[in-house]
């Protein structure tokens, strides 16, 4: 399927097309890696709203990229679960061994490192988010095992699920 | 021994299937409820259990349902609060990633009770297996009849509809979810109208958490006694209580509403990491102000909480040891709160960013012999002055920390550096 019909099968459960605004722009960022103006544009034309409507809500929600983000999203949890599990460790770990700072992208545009809030997974805290896969029980041998794991993965579709949820109460 | 109802089914590998779902007498209240009851006896029958809803508020589903005007020309929505931002909290994802079909069940009972024909889930972008998982759910649902034209050929027609958020706390917020649904930026509305009367599109609106709906199946088929006669009279129930932090054994556990946290945290959870002690609890999500270790002993349900100045709220309970600095966790409370602020109103967007560089500042050993002043002086000019309650969980979080921990805010300020580090 094309963006366009991709996006008009997402307006169709809504009976205001404003309301696909949103479905439509993670439709286009997955398409596109993330979200140019001319992309923000065609997105406003394909569903015949204000081009204003979608530029707001692009920089409102913080799933939405306006400039481009490096192929694999590291994005570390530090709300108060995982700080208190030592994530703060694992982002300076990540910093040191990526060369990069919080923000940053590294210069082979393999990775952007981030710190996120709260990505509801405290059970298994410390976690990070890598694409769609949540990384939890985290420490430093893992972190490096999945940087490792990421970079020999590099150039492949990723998308597993992950496998990493703990049982219940456990 | 307390038996898990709403946790039942997810040890089994295959829980989220339909096979299995149906197998533990799944959609059997939905066809009890088509067949055999009106749409005001399923409300009368939550009424009557005394169900509250489990995002935070505690507020009464039943009465809440009843709020829908019976007579309007427009469309009613039932709307899933299912964006789960509150730090500490992950209940509703493990449902739906494990048991999408209780769920689904939930949401087409709540549906036929206020006249809903379109529900949407409102799911945290974050949660895509989640996401995944219950779509493969809704199709599997189709398939057998329980939504879609003439369910279980009935006269009730239902569709289901995920929408996904996009990473604004806000959005957990019920007015700011329906502008978001409607494709705006998420910030709350004026209340009133209440959405039971003008939500979605300006139409009857209903919304509920995930706990919440997937409790209604039990109450239907086990009956409003069986539920009232869990836990306490004004909060009965099972309830699902998310543990996490400095703590041996974290995890999501049902328990019936009212335990007592300190049981909650030291028996299931297995009490304190190796060689430390809990110096402080925050029971119910960072929005709940903290609990000193001497206050555990407090029940684990709406009022008894209410009662000692916190709120059970979506019972993520956070355990802080005493290796850890509040100076530091209120910081990174009011960090979150401030990152989190949808900027509409100025006691939330200006108090908290100013909260946020005095709070910093204290804690690198910088602090100004009246920034505590300062601090609480924005509480007040916080709390109550906000639009929605996002301010107010901010303002009540660090309110708590100088209560109950203001001779670590002083020496951070005195000593001029972090005691912890």
């Amino acid at each position: 399927m094309t963006m366009r019909e991709k996006i008009e099968e997402a307006a169709v459960r809504y009976p205001d097309r404003r309301s696909a605004i949103m479905p439509a722009l993670l439709i286009a960022q997955k398409e596109h890696g993330h979200l140019p103006g001319p992309v923000l544009e065609e997105v406003a034309d394909i569903l015949g709203v204000e081009r204003i409507w979608v530029y707001e809500l692009a920089t409102f929600y913080t799933h939405f990229h306006t400039e481009p983000i490096g192929m694999f999203h590291l994005q570390l949890c530090d709300n108060v679960s995982c700080m208190l599990r030592r994530s703060e460790d694992l982002l300076r770990h990540m910093e040191d061994v990526l060369g990069i700072k919080k923000g940053g992208t590294t210069p082979d545009g393999l990775f952007t490192l981030s710190t996120v809030e709260c990505l509801g997974a405290c059970e298994m805290a410390p976690v990070m988010q890598v694409g769609d896969d949540y990384h939890g029980d985290l420490d430093v041998a893992r972190i490096d095992a999945l940087l490792n794991s990421l970079r020999a993965t590099a150039g492949r579709v990723v998308g597993v699920e992950p496998a990493s949820i703990r049982p219940s109460g456990e | 021994m307390f038996d898990p109802v709403l946790l039942r089914n997810i040890g089994d590998p295959d829980s989220r299937l339909l096979s299995t779902y149906e197998a533990g007498g799944g959609y059997r209240a939905l066809a009890k409820v088509l067949h055999e009851h009106s749409p005001d006896e399923v409300i009368d029958l939550v009424k009557a259990s005394n169900l509250r809803g489990r995002g935070g508020a505690g507020f009464p589903t039943g009465m809440k349902w009843s709020f829908v005007p019976k007579r309007n020309d427009k469309p009613k929505y039932l709307c899933c609060n299912a964006d789960e931002g509150e730090p500490g909290t992950f209940k509703d994802r493990i449902i739906m990633e494990r048991d999408p079909h209780q769920l689904i069940e939930g949401l087409a009972i709540s549906a036929y009770a206020i006249g809903a024909e379109t529900a949407y889930v409102y799911v945290r972008g974050e949660y895509v297996m989640a996401i995944r998982h219950l779509e493969h759910a809704i199709a599997e649902a189709h398939e057998k009849g329980y939504l879609g034209r003439k369910v279980l050929s009935s006269d009730f027609n239902f569709a289901i509809h995920i929408h996904c958020g996009a990473g604004a706390y806000i959005c957990g917020e019920e007015t700011a979810m329906l502008e978001s649904l409607e494709g705006k930026r998420a910030q709350p509305r004026l209340k009133p109208p209440f959405p039971a009367v003008a939500g979605l599109y300006a139409s009857p609106t209903v919304i509920n958490n995930v706990e919440t709906l997937v409790c209604v199946p039990h109450i239907i088929m086990r009956g409003p006694d069986w539920f009232r006669d869990i836990g306490p009279d004004k909060s009965p129930g099972p309830k699902l209580y998310c543990l996490s932090g400095q703590v041996r054994k974290p995890g999501l556990y049902e328990l019936p509403m009212g335990i007592p946290l300190r049981e909650l945290v030291e028996d299931y959870a297995g009490g304190a990491l190796p060689g430390r002690k809990i110096k402080a609890v925050i029971p119910g999500g960072v929005s709940a102000p903290l609990i000193p270790e001497r206050g555990l002993d407090v029940g684990m349900d709406f009022d008894s909480l209410a009662a000692v100045g916190s709120m059970l709220g979506s019972a993520g309970v956070i355990v802080i040891d005493d290796s850890t600095c509040m100076v530091k966790v209120a910081t990174r409370i009011i960090e979150f709160f401030h990152h989190e602020s949808c900027g509409k109103c100025t006691p939330c967007r200006e108090g908290l960013d100013w909260a946020v560089k005095v709070l910093h500042r204290v804690e690198a050993g910088q602090g100004a012999p009246d920034d505590l002043d300062q601090l609480k002086a924005l509480c007040k000019g916080i709390f109550g002055n906000t639009f929605c309650a996002l301010g107010d969980g901010a303002a009540m979080g660090l309110r708590a920390a100088l209560q109950h921990f203001e001779p670590e805010f002083v020496a951070h300020i005195e000593e001029r550096r972090c005691p912890f580090h």
